[in-house]
């Protein structure tokens, strides 16, 4: 190590590091440092003032050592004096301290924006910059606040030097971003747009960022931009290469604007005007024509420029998805690329051709390259390229393509990567569904899924084939023997067992007349996976049992025999005890007729909206899928994730109580509706208030607006259909105590999506504390709903203020003397008090109304807190 | 828009790192963990992009170091390459061919030439001509003259001797 100097600058931060950089382990290295940070702390804390130049040295190396790792929490002061230092070095360091460690130090924060102000005022191109650059780094509110309304001066004086105009622009790009509310759109905003005609380009593209961004939020605002978007696009786009001098990038005319530029269109429509039109139409064919021209040098940074103009063009062309020509045109140049030898332009064809797939007037010319794209997933070395290939063919999969696709997908699901098999089982899975024509096809393809990835196979994959399953008669008989034949495999999924059990329990008459699968030998078969099995799929075979009690009566002693050994009865797992017992005994008591009843075949689901979807949709994120669901859609295809034994398949929407097993398992339309519980969850906000949502589920929202007068009151309810199906035999009532309350009859079909009212008319006809109860039943696609929600009618609702002197009512509240009459109930305020706010929730409350009064209430109230 | 530059060598050692949003330090820690072991394990001559939660990676070596960008998913991945190799140009025209080192020594230097060349997770210069005059300008307000700064750097490297050789690869890092 060299010697050193003292008084040596900045060489003393390079030795520093040196020295860290020699450190041979962790505990030398902490050990190093600690002594640097207790050199730096009583070198700040000495008496001798520190000149600016040792003050930058110290602050410098803070944060070289807050860069390693370590947490810093001293010389955020010292940074902030070297802001108002006059040597440029010094202003840097501490610009950079403040710019990478302070978040939101509030009580530095008037200190750093005082000095950002003075160096904004300093009219010094580099100080300004500086500062600039210190609050796009920070971005925090109280920056947002202090500056917001200033930038925008700054961006639009006609004296700022381009280099500030850049900075300013990106700036307020960063404010608008992190606090949009604060930065003010006003007159400023016509300027900005003129930039866009600025003859510095490097302005151009600063402003081409901001006018994107603000443009996203308020496109009519901006709406000018796309005219000068399209002529300077045009301008760069015919130069030749020389023409924009240090702005050609490898031969390519300033691609970052044009890139920019591209972006800022893709914010609006086609142009209306004709004449713009075709010449946005003559840019976009001009690049897809340069494309085709021989590379002006053999470096890989010419060809990435020019790509990455015509992947925004591109991407502009299917935004606007309006000219077939070009689409047809894009989708062969994606294709030339999708065999590249570069890797990288073989991954962007194929991202960039699943968005294509969705347009209407490409999607045939996207399906000519199947071929390719299933070579693709063969032969990539790259996973994320196999990802992108695996995308493009869900995208552009249909009903003519779709047995190819999903027989390439499973073969390619054998050896894909374990990252992304899930996601290629969820894909499968929708594709089977969506384009099935014959419902054999699509059985076969889960249960393949199941076989080859059952571990990815989640709960909605099989949930799902056991919902189609039960809807589709047609198909029953071909699944049960299936599954059947499935099962026979010595080692197979558990996930296939799942679906063996449920479908065999439903289903397995239709193949027992075959001696090979017999009642018994299906019961065998069954039993026989039982205990590999796990607890859930244990408990969904035993109901697949009592079923089977019901469908062949001849196994019934053999199925009680299992149901009646320790292990099922004495099991250690309470649900599948229960189970046990509750089964053996029901098959013990319950005549045929009985069982046939309680055991009956499940009734249809209803049509839901596909719950994969919605997984694949969590997992890819919004945007990243093409529209699948066009068929069904409603809003119940809620799943819940935490498995239930009672509600296998999630059917039942009302909440179920849990209690009764055996009537949960087989619950059915036809079952007596349980008793529900009454909702109160929303009752509370009513205290004070007369209109609002009383109640909501998935199903129904129920509104109320409500009035009273004296003893009388009258309520609105509204009742919102939320799915897209009817609700039938709609019917409600009021159940009350003390109230006399009339209900008008209402329409018993409530249409999808509509909305119903219903009159209620209540009078108080004495003091009481129950609220009423409104009762509601109706049919959801076949099964019943119930749902009861207390009505938010409480005493105070008919309460009359009554005017008096304050002596007056002084002298009324004296006389209350009895000790029954009086009531004190101290608390601790959840919120800091305020006589305006507590004076007119007392008034809400309808109780007292003299100023004077409530002021004393008030005050008594404030006093006890 | 960018939402954050990391480079980092071989071993995993971050060498910077600039991030355009305000993220708690568990963020950026974790982040950083991502990026390194994900980068890291990639094949040579993969594509550089990935998909990585709702952000698309961009990464590229040059000799001893990786540069990863993360950027949001409407960017164009060919120009945040691009992005990146200006950057590295920036940094050689600057330290003249710019190694490990060089960055290692005079990180506030690598801070300051990126703070010229992007701003708010925006390009904000791509002339390097204007963003290099602009970095010398600046230095010629420095009370050091950079010649100096730059004789006791090497003093300094030299006596790092096994250090020195560590490194000696990564010279020349344009022709990679």
């Amino acid at each position: 190590m060299p010697a050193v100097s003292k008084g040596d600058g900045m060489r003393g931060l390079a030795v520093f590091i040196s020295d860290i950089r020699n450190c041979k382990s962790k505990e030398a290295e902490i050990k190093r440092i600690n002594k640097e940070l207790a050199n730096i702390r009583s070198k700040f804390k000495g008496d001798k003032a520190l000149d600016g130049y040792s003050k930058k040295k110290y602050v410098c190396k803070l944060l070289f050592i807050f860069l390693l790792g370590h947490d810093i929490d001293f010389g955020h002061m010292e940074a902030v004096n070297l802001l108002s230092s006059n040597k440029y070095t010094e202003k840097q360091i501490g610009y950079l301290f403040i710019s990478v460690l302070v978040n939101s130090n509030s009580d530095l924060i008037r200190l750093i924006n005082n000095g950002i102000k003075n160096d904004l005022a300093s009219r010094n191109p580099t100080f300004m910059n500086l500062a600039l650059h210190c609050i796009a780094n920070v971005g925090s509110r109280e920056m947002a606040e202090a500056f917001a309304s200033e930038i925008p001066r700054v961006l639009v004086a006609r004296d700022t030097m381009d280099s500030v105009k850049q900075s300013a622009a990106l700036c307020l790009l960063r404010l608008n971003r992190t606090s949009p509310d604060l930065v003010p759109m006003g007159e400023w905003t016509a300027r900005v747009v003129h930039l866009l005609n600025d003859q510095h380009l490097g302005v151009v593209t600063a402003a081409t960022s901001l006018i994107t961004t603000l443009a996203q939020k308020n496109p009519d605002d901006f709406k000018t931009s796309v005219s000068l978007a399209v002529a300077r696009l045009s301008r760069i786009v015919t130069s030749a290469s020389i023409d924009l001098q240090d702005y050609t990038y490898y031969f390519v005319a300033a691609p970052w604007l044009s890139v920019k530029l591209l972006r800022l269109l893709q914010c609006y429509p086609p142009p209306e005007d004709a004449a713009l039109r075709s010449r946005l139409t003559e840019c976009l064919e001009t690049i897809l024509n340069k494309a085709q021209e021989p590379p002006k040098s053999k470096k890989v940074q010419h060809s990435n420029a020019k790509n990455a103009v015509l992947f925004e063009a591109i991407a502009l062309i299917i935004h606007h998805d309006s000219e077939p020509t070009l689409l047809v045109r894009a989708c062969n140049q994606l294709g030339q690329f999708l065999q590249h030898r570069e890797t990288n332009l073989r991954y962007l064809a194929l991202e960039s051709m699943c968005t294509l797939a969705s347009s209407e007037f490409s999607h045939e010319a996207v399906k000519t390259h199947m071929e390719t794209v299933i070579n693709a997933l063969k032969t990539e070395r790259d996973v994320s390229v196999r990802q992108r290939a695996v995308d493009l063919l869900y995208a552009m999969c249909d009903r003519s393509n779709a047995k190819q696709i999903v027989a390439e997908m499973l073969s390619y699901l054998e050896t894909a990567d374990y990252s992304i098999r899930e996601e290629i089982v969820l894909k499968v899975a929708i594709l089977a569904e969506k384009y099935a024509v014959d419902y054999t096809w699509y059985v076969d393809t889960i249960l393949n899924l199941i076989r080859i990835a059952g571990d990815y196979v989640s709960e909605e994959v099989w949930y799902r084939v056991i919902q189609i399953v039960i809807n589709r008669d047609d198909v029953q008989g071909y699944a049960a023997k299936t599954v059947f034949e499935a099962l026979q495999a010595p080692a197979c999924h558990e996930n296939l067992v799942k679906v063996g059990g449920y479908i065999l329990g439903e289903f397995g008459n239709l193949i027992a007349g075959d001696s090979r699968s017999s009642p018994l030998v299906q019961f065998n078969l069954l039993h026989s996976k039982f205990h590999l099995c796990s607890v859930p799929t244990r408990a969904l075979l035993l109901s697949a049992y009592i079923k089977f009690i019901n469908l062949f009566p001849e196994v019934k002693a053999t199925i009680q025999d299992v149901l009646r050994s320790d292990s099922q009865l004495r099991n250690a797992d309470v649900e599948l005890q229960q189970r046990a017992v509750e089964y053996l005994r029901l098959s013990c008591i319950a005549s045929t007729d009985i069982l046939a009843t309680v055991l009956e075949e499940m009734p249809p689901f209803p049509e839901r909206e596909s719950s994969i979807l919605a997984k694949l949709k969590k997992k890819k994120g919004p945007g990243k899928l093409p529209d699948m669901d066009d068929s069904r859609r409603s809003v119940n295809g809620s799943t819940d994730s935490t498995h239930s034994f009672t509600d296998v398949l999630n059917l039942n929407s009302a909440p179920s109580s849990g209690a009764n097993l055996l009537i949960d398992v087989f619950s059915e339309s036809s079952a007596p509706p349980a008793a529900t519980d009454v909702s109160e969850e929303n009752f509370p906000r009513f205290v004070c208030k007369n209109n609002g949502v009383i109640y909501e589920n998935q199903l129904l929202q129920i509104g109320l607006k409500s009035e009273y007068r004296q003893n009388l009151g009258r309520m609105y309810v509204f009742y919102g259909n939320k799915t897209s199906t009817q609700f039938l035999s709609f019917s409600s009532s009021v159940s009350s105590s003390d109230l006399n309350v009339h209900s008008k009859a209402v329409d018993p079909v409530i249409e999808g999506g509509a909305q119903m009212q219903q009159i209620l008319n209540i009078e108080c006809v004495s003091d009481f504390s129950d609220a009423p109860v409104l009762n509601i039943q109706f049919r959801y696609g076949g099964a019943l709903q119930n749902i009861a929600v207390k009505l938010p009618v409480m005493l105070n609702k008919f309460f009359q203020p009554t005017e008096m002197m304050s002596q007056d009512f002084f002298q009324r509240w004296k006389q209350l003397g009895a000790p029954q009459q009086e009531v004190q109930k101290i608390f601790k305020a959840k919120h800091p008090m305020d006589t305006e706010v507590a004076k007119a929730k007392v008034k809400r409350h309808k109780s007292l109304c003299r100023d004077s009064v409530s002021q004393r209430l008030c005050e008594l109230l404030s006093e006890q807190f | 828009m960018m939402r954050f530059m990391l480079l980092f060598s071989r071993q995993g050692k971050l060498r910077l790192q600039k991030w355009f949003t305000s993220m708690s330090e568990r963020e950026k820690k974790k982040i950083i963990r991502d990026m390194t072991t994900m980068v890291l394990a990639r094949q040579p001559r993969s594509c550089n992009f990935m998909q990585w939660k709702d952000l698309k990676i961009v990464y590229k070596r040059y000799a001893s170091l990786y540069f990863c960008l993360g950027v949001e998913s409407q960017e164009n991945e060919l120009l945040a390459l691009e992005i990146i190799h200006r950057y590295v140009e920036l940094l050689d025209k600057y330290f003249g061919n710019v190694c490990e080192l060089d960055i290692i020594f005079n990180f506030e230097k690598a801070y300051f030439i990126l703070d010229e060349f992007l701003m708010g997770g925006e390009i904000q210069e791509t002339s390097k001509q204007i963003v290099n005059r602009s970095i010398e300008a600046s230095d010629m307000l420095q009370e050091v003259r950079f010649t100096d700064m730059h004789a006791q750097m090497h003093l300094v490297k030299h006596c790092d001797l096994h250090l020195w050789c560590e490194h000696v690869t990564s010279v020349a890092w344009l022709s990679v």
